[in-house]
């Protein structure tokens, strides 16, 4: 298999620099202007704290996206609104979910791995994928479940 | 789309005031220019002539840690030090220091480079004498010239035996308005 090469971790300055406004425009869209403020907070501050965790630079967008969409559903969940959201995997926030797929999927070629983590690690759906990979959402699912029946020829 | 300022100037501060931060920068504007300062849990760690922080914040990351954000709340001493020291009401600071990571030798030197007293100038040949190899004059220019911490470690004050100048990290323009500021030159 062809080694490819990891992302080193950006100083959090730069990741902050480079995320700030997307995660600004998702929370006013989920939460309203109002409510997006504390929720941006909210969000960079768990990114902080589980930061220099993070064993490599891939994915960041993907990551503090979802850390996002967390906040703005725990959000809703203080005021008591009904959530028609995402259900909520069970998730460490320290523990960035490519960690936890990481056994799986090592193996896989590099835009299936991505595919996969970002499916079903991280929840996203595949719109949001295909923009992390910077493909189109049939690329995006495609790449997912030939991964998937890679990892299942493996496993079986 | 950017983020409004006051929201961003919010988040720094509560980044500053979690304690998670390794390593906080400002650009701090001084009579020199704008100047790049960073302070860590244990002190200030970095001064430099350059306000580009590309380069320095790589170098915060490899030492403290990737964690590392503009946070101006968490300089304010620094910046409060070094406008007093630039307008004159000021002769010594009272930093603590992170030093951390140099080695023996720039240690010991950058030591005896702290006890220079303000208006006043030492040479490259006294300071390696001082950290005992008086030969040395060549590597405490080297050392002088890598200082992380110009201004408040005060090698601006260090200059040839002949009295030139000879070099300064910074520029020898900025070296002369620093010892112009101190009275050590008319």
């Amino acid at each position: 298999m062809m080694m490819t090469a990891v992302a080193s971790i950006p100083p959090f300055e730069t990741f902050y620099a480079d995320h700030s406004a997307e995660v600004l425009g998702l929370l006013r869209r989920r939460l309203g202007r109002d409510r997006a403020d504390d929720a941006f907070q909210e969000t960079f501050l768990r990114a902080l704290r589980a930061y220099d965790r993070l064993r490599h630079g891939e994915y960041l967008r993907a990551w503090v996206l979802t850390i996002a969409t967390r906040v703005a559903i725990d959000t809703h969940r203080r005021a008591g609104e009904p959530t028609d959201e995402l259900p909520d995997l069970p998730h460490r926030d320290g523990v960035p979910a490519y960690e936890e797929l990481a056994f799986l999927t090592d193996e896989l070629p590099p835009k299936e791995r991505a595919a996969v983590v970002l499916r079903y690690g991280y929840d996203l759906d595949y719109e949001q994928i295909a923009s992390a990979l910077e493909s189109s959402e049939d690329a995006a699912r495609q790449a997912a479940s030939a991964g998937v029946r890679r990892l299942r020829r493996r496993l079986t | 789309m950017t983020i409004p300022t006051d929201l961003d100037r919010r988040f720094r501060a509560s980044a500053a005031s979690s304690g998670l931060l390794a390593a906080s920068y400002d650009i701090i504007e001084s009579k020199l220019g704008p100047l790049f300062a960073a302070v860590t849990d244990r002190g200030l760690a970095r001064i430099s002539f350059d306000p580009e922080p590309e380069v320095e914040l790589d170098r915060l990351a490899s030492l403290a840690g990737p964690r590392v954000m503009r946070a101006p709340r968490a300089l304010d001493e620094t910046r409060r030090e070094l406008d007093d020291y630039f307008a004159g009401r000021r002769t010594a600071f009272d930093l603590e220091l992170d030093l951390r990571g140099l080695p023996d030798f720039t240690l010991r030197v950058l030591e005896h480079l702290a006890h220079v007293p303000y208006g006043q100038t030492s040479t490259y040949r006294d300071l390696a004498g001082q950290a005992g190899n008086p030969r040395a004059s060549r590597a405490v220019g080297m050392v002088m010239n890598r200082n992380p911490l110009p201004i408040v470690l005060p090698c601006h004050r260090i200059v040839g035996s002949s009295g030139s100048l000879v070099g300064y990290g910074g520029g020898l323009e900025r070296k002369e308005k620093l010892l112009r500021l101190e009275g050590a030159m008319l």
